[in-house]
Order: C-alpha cells, then structure tokens, then sequence
C-alpha cells in the first residue's frame, strides 16, 4: 500500500518531539510492508533513513528551513497571505512552496492514503487529496490551543487547523485528551478522531551512561544532592515558571535540591530572572542551549526525577525517554502520556505545592523513587512502535475498503 | 445437620488527609481535612456508613433476634470506629450498644488500632489488644474470649500467643493452600497450642454476598435467600459449621440497599433454621457445641485479603515497608514522651489500611483495592504517610527537648 506523508522534519534534522514520532511511525510502517514516500520542506541529508522514500520540496538545507519557523513557532507566522517567490522567505511562504509541490508529487505517484502530521501540512494534505482523490488523514499531535498554552493561539493558524480537521477523513489524536480538545475546541465529532498513543523504541535505551557532561551536578550528587531534570522548549506550553514557583518551595525545605533544565525558547530571560527573583538561582541550572548527542543522554541520567510541567502537552515523549534512562518522572495531569504510563506522580501544572510536595517526597524517602521507576518500567517495556502502526494501518484498511465501496 | 457462624467485621479508619510538606511542622491535625468533602474526611466517610450500612444493619439483627431468638452473630468492633461513633454519632454506638444487650451477639477481641503491631512490636501488641478489651468492656459490658488478628492474619505463632493469653478461640481465613484437602466446615486445634480451637472462613460461601451478591454476571445472580439456604442444606451431613466471615460494610456499604441486600439478610435465618433445620451459633458456642476434628500447622501468614491470601496487600512493596519500619522505630521515643496526644497519633497511623492504600499491585489484580483507597495513587498515600509521620517525630524531638529544659 502506497502512503503520502507529509511532515515537517525528520531526525537529526528536527527540534522536538514531532520528528522522532514520524521517523518512528514510518520505520515501523515499513517494516509491515508500506510503501511511504516522506514530503519534507528541506534538502537534506538523512543517512539514517533508507525504509523510505524522501522528497525534498524545496532546495533549502534544513538548517535554512528551520531559520524561517519551525513547527513550533505559530507566534513567528504572522503573514496572512502567502508570498510565492521562487524560494520562500518566511513560514508561510516555505508552507505555500511545499503546498503547491502537491500535485507535482501525486502525479509522479499515486498514493492510496495520505496522513499529515499536524498544521504546517495540513493545507498540502487537503490539496493533495484534491489532486489524487486519495482519503486523507490529520494526525495532531499537538493543537494551536497546546502550543498558546491553552489560549486561542493565532488565528491564522486556528483556521488553518481548522480546515485540515474538516477536510480529512479521518483523525488521529495522540491521546484522549487531544481528541477532547479537538472535539471542543474546533466542534468535530468525537467519532471521527481515532486515538492512537506515541510510543518509545525501548531498545535504543540499552546503553549504560557515564555522565561525565554535568560534572558538578555528578559531585554534588555524592554530597548527597538530589537532581531534578527537565527537557525541552523554554516557552508558555512547558509551564515553566510553575516549575520554578514550586522549585522556590522546594529549596526552603531542602536546600540540597538542584534543579537542571535543558533547552531555550523564548522564555529563557524570563525564567532566568525569575529564579533570581525567587533567590534559588543558586539551585537551577540551565544549558541555554538544546542538549543533543551524549549530552541528551546524560541529562536524563543524572536526574533523580524528570519532571515535566506542560500547561497542556498532548502526548509529551520527554517522560517515556527518562524512564528509558532508568529515571521516574512526575508529570502534569494536563499531560497525554499519563494515558500511557500510570506509575508516574500527577498534579495540575498550576498546583505548585503539590508539585513541591512531590518533589521533596522523591528527594526524601528512598523508596518513593525506587516504587515509582520500578512500576513505570513495568509498563514501559510494554510500548513499542509496532503497535502504534497497527493501529495506523488498520485506519488505512477502513478508509480503503469505504473508498473501495464508494467506486 | 449443620451450624452457622456469621461473623461481621466493623471498622473505619484515621485515613490521613492530603498533608503536604508544606503542612509539616504548622499544622498536626493529620486525620482532620479542613474540607467536608475531601476523599479523606473520617467524619463525612463514617456518617455515611453509619446511615447506609450500620443503623439499618442494626436494626434488622436486633428485629432477626427477636422475632427468632435463636439467630446469633458474632462481632468484632475496632477501637478508631468506636471513637468515632462517640464523637460523631452516639446514635450508632447506641444502636450497638442495644444490638449486644440482646444476649446473643458475641464480641471478639482484636487490637484497638487494626493493627500490624504482632509482626513489628509484641509490647505494642499486647497493650493494643488490653486497651480494646477494656473499651468493649467500658461500652458493652462484655469481655471478649475469642481472638482475631487484624484482616485475620494468621500463623502457628499467634495461635501459640492467644491460647497462652487463655482465649479459647481464634479464626482465620479457610484458605486452599493450608487446608489442602480438608474442609473449612469444622472446628480445629492450631498446632503447638493446648486449649485453642480455630475456626475457619469458608470464603466461597462468604464471597458469594460479600462480593459477588450483586454481580449481574454471576451465573447465580440474583441470590435469593430462598436459594442460598438451600445450598447450605445440600451440604455434606457430616459438616458441623458453615464459617460467614465477612466485612460488616457488606449490608449496606459494599453492597447498596438498592441490590437487595438487606432483603436477603431479613428473610435467610429463617430460611435456614425454618425450612432446613439449620441452627445460628456464636464462634464461642461452636467451639462449645463440636470437638476438634483435626490439627492444623500454619506456618507462614495467610490472611483473609485478596487473591495471594498473604501480607503483599501491606507489606509487598517497598514503600509500604520503609512506612511501616519508620513508624515502629518511634516506639521508645513516643512512648518515652507519655503524651496521650503524641501515642494516640502514633497508633492511628499504625492502622493497617494506610499501608493498604500504599499497595501497586492494582497495577496487576485490579479493582479491590482502588474502591477502598480515598487517594488518587498509592503513591499519594505514601507521601501523605510519610509526611504526616516526619511530622510526628518533629514533635516528639520537641517535646523531648522541652522536657529536657523544663527538668
């Protein structure tokens, strides 16, 4: 069976979640015997990726791509209208250019199903699906009402989404709570959105780490400090400044608690001096910068929890990867994963004493931390991508057989 | 022709409320939530037992022995649910007090505090089952002389303990495992012991209302009383007791009102005892009335709780043990203090049930545990445990250093 997929980035071109997701999707697809051909908006190299086809709809290196917007930037595309130049110069300007590759690519070959992950491709899907008369999927893996951190978000982009989720066939949620806030926020009837949960390659978390990235933090952890690690974009969706709030109720209790937060975004400043203001600068660490390679690995390592706040996180993969690293992680309730994962500690994002409380039980009776892995690794050894394409492809097979019934 | 011994279990907790870190050391009032409506709120739990279950229990036994006064029942009442009726419905003591005063119920002994105090302090133990005889002697005028450990945990060593504290009976659960091919349906001598006899839960016929009365998939769903007397009669001849242990929360409680339940309790007696010449007895009065058929060697624990029948529900995971370690370790030191205030803490957090609410193995065998558990998590459980306990110990150091100053 012939796939049209259409994505945004692809490791180890990619910034988030997103990527991984499609890059995992695809590979196990392909070892159930699809044919996929992958639309990205870059030129670039991808060596680790030869179970499918990719077509580059532009000429742009990933890097230049990624400097125009990524998929995560909805508050950068501001533009209303697209400017089609011979190279795009901004956002929606690279989404127009990737659009209009559509009928140039369902021409050179027929897919039988097409499936685009989230709103950046949303438009390209519906237009694909015009030019090939093929049954087209909407995978949200997050909405414009998560990455606002629960606002309305831009309205370009709100009716941009709005449009792919009428148009398809189909959708796929990453979790319950994303089905709802489709349903709710965009009035789609819940029997059109299929859930169907990310998932973790358990084997690529076999490896023993030997730390030697965070150094202090490995010194001061034989003093007996706890470490408490979170990953991912600076920015509203993380719910960071909650994170601090509670970190400041934490460290007036215990004081041998430090806190590591890798990544950046636009609120680093903002989080950088509100540690300040709240006088525990001197138990936070931040990189300023995305840890990738070893470093990736070490942060997950060297934490005693991995926490992970997101005012709204629709499925949120940070917390499987640090239970991969042997690390418990608490999670907000506002998180999907926790459809997956029930041995992790919840609170609402907005909770900051039940989160300090958590954390200083993780940090203060040892058996806390040992229960909670050992319980989460439990149900993490059960997760594997296999299952998340079963259940793409049996979406595949109903909207073949209701195209087929329809001919 | 055969005897049957109902023996009904009355007990409510101190559940400790949702007592964060940020609690410890201001506020001690562990077992008081501020709001009515909390999971955790003891009073608003056992006003609505008392109204579902206890005071139509009640009357409907007292009305049994009256219309046939050779209905009996056995009981035990913990001490925390006795405190409770006296401070928060002195109704329901009352209607105890006139369900007792009838001459045919008998009361067991057990520990005040529903107890794991046999395995970890037999001091402690000891005092717990002497504070518990003398508040049934205070409240009912009675004096216990049969035995039941806490959740009927049971081995050769507390059988050895009991028939030397001179009761002359103890019970257990009826469990496959220790029976092997003997049946519960007769009176037994524990090994080692010289005067003690034991009598054993027949837990088919016990959970057949206990848990599976209301149970629309149950083949033998509805149970009538009609039906229920005749399996009895079908027994074999030569059966001396039919062994009905169970929670006394059944009538009413873990069975609604709405099932039918106390229709089934109004009408069975006198099926029995009418139309199938059955006859009721008090535990003691069995032991009276039929010899001791066999020995039975019990080394290892068994108890009356879920599928395992052993101490995992309490004892099976970490947290639950590093909980129940710690608390035991303030024995001398909180005893030491002399303050009622400060013991009286100490032993309601020893109630078994607080270690139950710990227990992850619903992760596994399900739903039992999560219907009795007023958390969110047991890990919720623990944390609220573990808090609540540092902070009685903050206080014992207190008060030992005030007492130091002070001379």
């Amino acid at each position: 069976m012939k796939i049209l997929m259409l994505g945004w980035e692809l490791p180890p071109h990619h910034s988030g979640g997103l990527g991984v997701a499609c890059y995992q999707l695809c590979k196990a697809l392909s070892y159930d015997g699809f044919n996929i051909d992958f639309v990205l908006p870059y030129h670039d190299k991808h060596e680790n990726i030869n179970f499918m086809n990719l077509i580059p709809a532009t000429n742009l290196t990933a890097q230049e791509s990624h400097y125009l917007g990524g998929i995560y930037d909805s508050e950068r595309f501001v533009s209303g209208n697209a400017r089609i130049e011979e190279l795009p110069s901004d956002l929606r300007g690279l989404q127009a250019y990737y659009t209009r590759a559509m009928r140039d690519v369902v021409s050179k070959s027929a897919p039988e199903v097409i499936h685009a992950h989230d709103w950046l491709t949303f438009e390209a899907g519906v237009e694909a699906k015009k030019h090939s008369k093929a049954p087209l999927i909407a995978h949200v893996h997050a909405t414009e009402f998560d990455r606002s951190g629960t606002n309305l978000g831009n309205p370009i982009i709100h009716d941009i989404e709005y449009n792919g989720l009428m148009m398809a066939d189909r959708i796929v949620a990453v979790s319950q709570a994303t089905k709802d806030i489709i349903s709710r926020g965009y009035g789609i009837p819940a029997d059109k959105i299929d859930v169907v949960h990310n998932s973790v390659d358990v084997s690529e978390f076999v490896k023993v780490y030997d730390n030697t990235t965070f150094s202090y933090l490995a010194e001061m952890k034989k003093q007996g400090y706890k470490v408490v690690v979170n990953l991912g974009r600076l920015t509203i969706q993380k719910g960071l400044t909650h994170l601090l709030r509670a970190a400041q109720l934490v460290v007036e209790r215990d004081p041998k608690v430090l806190f590591l937060i890798c990544g950046t975004g636009d609120q680093y400043h903002e989080l950088l001096e509100l540690s300040a203001d709240l006088c525990i600068a001197e138990n936070i660490f931040f990189t300023g910068t995305f840890v990738q390679g070893k470093a990736w690995h070490d942060a997950y390592d060297i934490g005693d929890m991995f926490i992970m706040p997101s005012v709204s996180e629709p499925f949120g993969i940070a917390p499987l990867e640090a239970i991969g690293h042997g690390t418990p992680a608490l999670v907000s309730k506002q998180s999907g994963v926790s459809e997956v994962i029930r041995n992790m500690l919840l609170f609402d994002y907005w909770d900051h004493v039940r989160m300090a409380d958590q954390i200083l039980a993780m940090a203060n009776y040892e058996s806390l931390p040992v229960e909670l892995y050992n319980n989460a690794r439990l149900e993490f050894d059960q997760l594997s991508w296999a299952d998340v394409a079963q259940k793409c492809h049996s979406i595949y097979k109903q909207l073949a057989a209701a195209k087929g019934g329809m001919a | 022709m055969s005897s049957i011994c109902l023996y009904l279990h009355v007990h409510q907790p101190f559940r400790v409320k949702d007592y964060t870190a940020m609690d410890m050391g201001a506020d001690h009032a562990y077992f008081m939530p501020a709001n009515e409506h909390s999971p955790q709120n003891n009073r608003s739990i056992f006003l609505k037992v008392a109204h579902k279950s206890y005071l139509p229990t009640n009357k409907i036994l007292t009305d049994i022995i009256k219309r046939q006064s050779d209905f009996k029942v056995s009981l035990s009442i913990t001490g925390t649910v006795l405190e409770q009726m006296e401070a928060w419905s002195p109704e329901t003591l009352h209607s105890f007090q006139q369900l007792i005063a009838t001459g045919n119920v008998e009361v067991l002994a057990e520990t005040y505090y529903h107890s794991l105090a046999f395995f970890y302090s037999k001091a402690e133990f000891e005092k717990q089952v002497d504070m518990h005889a003398k508040k049934v002697q205070e409240l009912f005028g009675v004096t216990p002389t049969v035995f039941r450990n806490t959740e009927l945990m049971y081995n050769n060593d507390i059988a050895y303990w009991a028939d030397k504290a001179g009761y002359k009976g103890i019970i257990t659960e009826g469990w496959d495992k220790v029976l092997d091919w003997k049946s519960p349906n007769y009176v037994y001598r524990p090994a080692y012991t010289q005067n003690i006899r034991l009598l054993m839960k027949n837990y088919k016929l016990s959970d057949d209302i206990a848990f599976r009365f209301s149970n629309h998939d149950w083949a033998e769903w509805p149970l009538t009383a009609a039906k229920y007397a005749h399996w009895l009669h079908n027994l074999p001849q030569d059966d001396q007791i039919i062994n009905l242990f169970m929670d006394y929360e059944t009538f009413g409680e873990h069975q609604w009102q709405e099932t039918g339940i106390f229709d089934f309790l109004t009408h069975f007696p006198i099926e029995f005892t009418r139309h199938h010449g059955g006859n009721f007895l008090t535990i003691s009065e069995a032991i009276d009335t039929y010899e001791a058929k066999d020995f039975i060697d019990i080394p290892q624990t068994i108890t009356w709780a879920d599928e395992d029948r052993d101490m995992t529900a309490w004892l099976g995971n970490t947290m639950q043990r590093q909980a129940i370690e710690m608390l035991y370790r303030y024995e001398d030191e909180v005893l030491a203090t002399h303050n009622t205030e400060l013991i009286g803490d100490w032993r309601k957090l020893q109630a078994s049930d607080h270690f139950y609410y710990m227990c992850t193995k619903w992760l596994h065998d399900g739903d039992v545990h999560a219907y009795f558990s007023p958390y969110d998590s047991p890990y919720q459980a623990f944390i609220s445990f573990m808090n609540a306990a540092r902070d009685l110990k903050l206080r014992i150091d207190q008060y030992k250093s005030k007492g130091v100053k002070h001379g």
